[in-house]
């Protein structure tokens, strides 16, 4: 295990890695459903862009085997093994903030749900920026190995490209704190530093079916009645306010290109300056 | 871990990534498989401008595998040169599903989508951090100091 060296590391690694590690398989089987907007980010890519999946999770987003491909890559070694199933895209071990990625290479990024569990403010500006730099450099005029992808209507491929290049974009995720109308109901004025509870059940088989009925919800299963020999734990979650995602990418160098609320959740597009 | 991946793998420590020498990182005590998998022509098209092509072929070698050509294929050289020759004139040009692979295309298929690193290191050619994979995994995971 990596040696943390200041309070946030340590915090975290107690706090989220530590606990996603633990709880990965019942984890990933409650993540199987695409949210419509990271499915719509990733099908209007286009055909043969180069991706990277940051906190991918157990890889619920690296299933479509055609369109893209994907390097993903998260903190926990059991979801990323989870994860690395999806051929024909790979999975690697990393974390947000030490990428193993060249800067500047990547058509597209996406980082869903995963800054949010960095505890603090700077930390969350670092990780926008260290997902940014994958990114490809706005405009062409420098460069020669990252030929530009301009128009998924030229099947031929790469070369044809006009100059006015906007580089790569990526789509990020983050908890919102205001969800009133989620079981949560957490809103505006909260407290946005939380603790949420996971819960490990012990008896597994019947309370899985119930729990994939109830469809989309992200969270189900976590929360449900403890029962005897059911173990919690805690993650760590930065709640973002209106405003505050779209902040930080602008603090990391970045220009957000749209952006809105989805399902208890806020979501930026954004690109390199 | 397929080969590919390393044409997008550096090193995970930042002062490293502004160092030429990091790039690629470099396969040590690598125990290979080959996962089959279809080709998938269009992909490795598009792919093509994207390859670190020296980088990959010093790869190879260091792995023992097949050389690879000094210079990239073209996109032309991966299609499969047809044996009839088209009758019509003023159809559209052959839709990409009715093109073949070339063997130049499979044999890249094979190095780059097909041959996996299953277990070993890879090493930065920098610092010489190592970075260990397992079961076709590799950990970037940084020692606290490293960070």
């Amino acid at each position: 295990m990596p040696n943390p060296s200041t309070p946030a590391q340590t915090y975290e690694t107690n706090h989220v890695h530590t606990v996603y590690e633990e709880i990965a398989s019942h984890f990933s089987s409650t993540r199987y459903k695409p949210w419509p907007i990271v499915q719509t980010f990733l099908q209007t890519q286009p055909q043969g862009s180069i991706g990277a999946d940051i906190g991918c999770g157990n890889g619920k987003y690296l299933r479509d085997k055609s369109q893209v491909w994907m390097v993903g890559c998260d903190r926990s070694t059991n979801l990323a093994k989870i994860a690395s199933k999806n051929e024909p895209h790979s999975v690697i071990v990393a974390d947000t903030l030490a990428l193993p990625h060249p800067n500047g290479v990547f058509d597209f990024a996406i980082c869903i749900a995963v800054i949010h569990h960095l505890s603090t403010a700077a930390r969350r500006v670092e990780a926008v920026k260290c997902v940014l730099d994958l990114l490809r450099r706005p405009c062409s005029s420098s460069s020669s190995s990252t030929s530009i992808f301009t128009s998924s209507a030229t099947p031929s491929g790469p070369g044809g490209g006009g100059g006015d290049d906007e580089g790569g974009k990526a789509l990020i995720y983050v908890w919102a704190l205001e969800q009133k109308d989620s079981r949560r109901g957490w809103d505006e004025g909260h407290e946005q530093d939380v603790m949420v509870p996971w819960v490990l059940k012990q008896k597994k088989e019947k309370q899985e079916k119930g729990r994939r009925k109830k469809g989309g919800d992200e969270e189900v299963g976590a929360e449900e009645t403890k029962q005897e020999g059911d173990k919690t734990f805690l993650r760590y979650y930065h709640l973002y306010r209106k405003g505050e995602l779209e902040s930080d990418i602008e603090q990391a160098g970045g220009v957000v290109l749209e952006s809105g609320y989805e399902k208890d959740n806020w979501w930026a597009i954004a690109r390199l300056r | 871990m397929k080969l590919l991946t390393l044409n997008f793998l550096t090193c995970a420590i930042k002062t490293c990534k502004t160092n030429s020498a990091s790039f690629p990182l470099h396969p040590r005590d690598a125990e290979l498989e080959i996962v089959e998998a279809d080709v998938n022509l269009p992909f490795l098209k598009n792919i093509l401008p994207r390859l670190m092509w020296d980088e990959l072929r010093g790869i190879c070698t260091e792995l023992g595998l097949p050389e690879l050509p000094a210079t990239p294929p073209t996109p032309a050289d991966l299609i499969q040169p047809s044996s009839s020759t088209p009758e019509t004139t003023d159809a559209a040009p052959i839709a990409e599903a009715d093109e073949e692979p070339s063997q130049t295309a499979k044999d890249l298929h094979r190095v780059l989508l097909e041959t996996c690193i299953q277990e070993g290191k890879l090493v930065c050619g920098a610092c010489e951090h190592e970075y260990a994979v397992k079961e076709g995994v590799a950990n970037f995971l940084l020692p606290g100091h490293l960070v």
